[in-house]
């Protein structure tokens, strides 16, 4: 109960972020990426705060020996630069370019309503399951 | 720059590193939207009721704030449906192949100072400078 109530109460104070930001509006997001445009840098003080906040706190939290509610922390541990890294990004950066969503305002604003938002996580939800359709087919080499 | 906010900028992102924070106090996990609802879609994901929990959080969230401030989606521009649904797949297939998208890679991974999520980050950011140039001024605005 408490678990599922902490969860359910980050994921709210997450989208009071995004949409306090901007990120839910597609007309700050692509403002952000037209460099050759009338440039809003905006989104750059998101991720700065973001990260000043992250940075410090995922430290403090760190020496704790277990979170509240698991056993153990699940961080990725993973170093290696692959082809499925770079790639996968540079797809999600053109997808984000073209929509102005990304995941999380996304379904943000697909929650609130927003027909373009709906439309665009319909897109989202079968661009992942082709994905994991596709790497089910195909053998792993790692 | 008609449209400059940084101090909500600024604020709104502090709430989400806030958030991220939160989501690793208490279950220990990276506040990665892609990742959390991807597995979500996964059959055989493990420990999924955190994830659900968190991501109707982020919906009831978005349901309050459209009847409390709908100002917050008002958009001056949006892309066309059918380029919409092809940002929409394009962003689900390369989260799902690159691991992770804004928030996993962007505010998560560089606040622990992954080399896998600047890797990731600078590519899509590029990609996605790249994309907005190509279509607003060599495409004159297509949507």
């Amino acid at each position: 109960m408490k678990r599922n109530a902490a969860a359910f109460g980050a994921g709210a104070l997450f989208a009071v972020g995004l949409a306090l930001s901007g990120m839910t509006r597609p007309s700050k997001v692509v403002g952000f990426l037209d460099l050759a445009g009338d440039w809003d840098a905006s989104l750059a003080f998101v991720m700065m705060g973001a990260i000043a906040v992250h940075f410090v706190a995922y430290r403090v939290v760190l020496r704790r020996p277990a979170p509240l509610f698991d056993g153990r922390f699940h961080l990725p541990t993973r170093k290696d630069i692959d082809l499925r890294l770079v790639l996968g990004a540079a797809l999600f950066g053109v997808g984000w370019g073209l929509g102005g969503y990304c995941p999380g305002p996304g379904l943000v604003s697909a929650a609130a309503g927003s027909p373009g938002a709906l439309v665009f996580v319909v897109g989202m939800t079968a661009g992942m399951l082709i994905e994991q359709a596709v790497a089910r087919a195909l053998p792993r080499r790692e | 720059m008609h449209d400059f906010t940084p101090i909500p900028a600024l604020i709104g992102g502090a709430i989400i590193g806030l958030a991220a924070s939160l989501l690793l106090l208490t279950h220990g996990k990276v506040a990665g939207i892609s990742g959390l609802y991807g597995s979500l879609l996964r059959q055989g994901t493990s420990d999924r009721a955190f994830r659900f929990w968190f991501l109707a959080g982020l919906a009831a969230m978005g349901m309050l704030v459209r009847l409390t401030w709908p100002a917050a989606f008002a958009s001056a521009w949006s892309a066309s449906l059918p380029v919409t649904l092809l940002a929409g797949l394009i962003v689900g297939f390369g989260t799902q192949l690159g691991n992770g998208c804004t928030s996993g890679h962007g505010v998560c991974g560089l606040s622990r100072l992954s080399v896998r999520s600047l890797v990731a980050t600078l590519t899509f950011m590029g990609t996605g400078f790249a994309t907005v140039f190509v279509v607003r001024h060599l495409l004159g605005g297509a949507r």
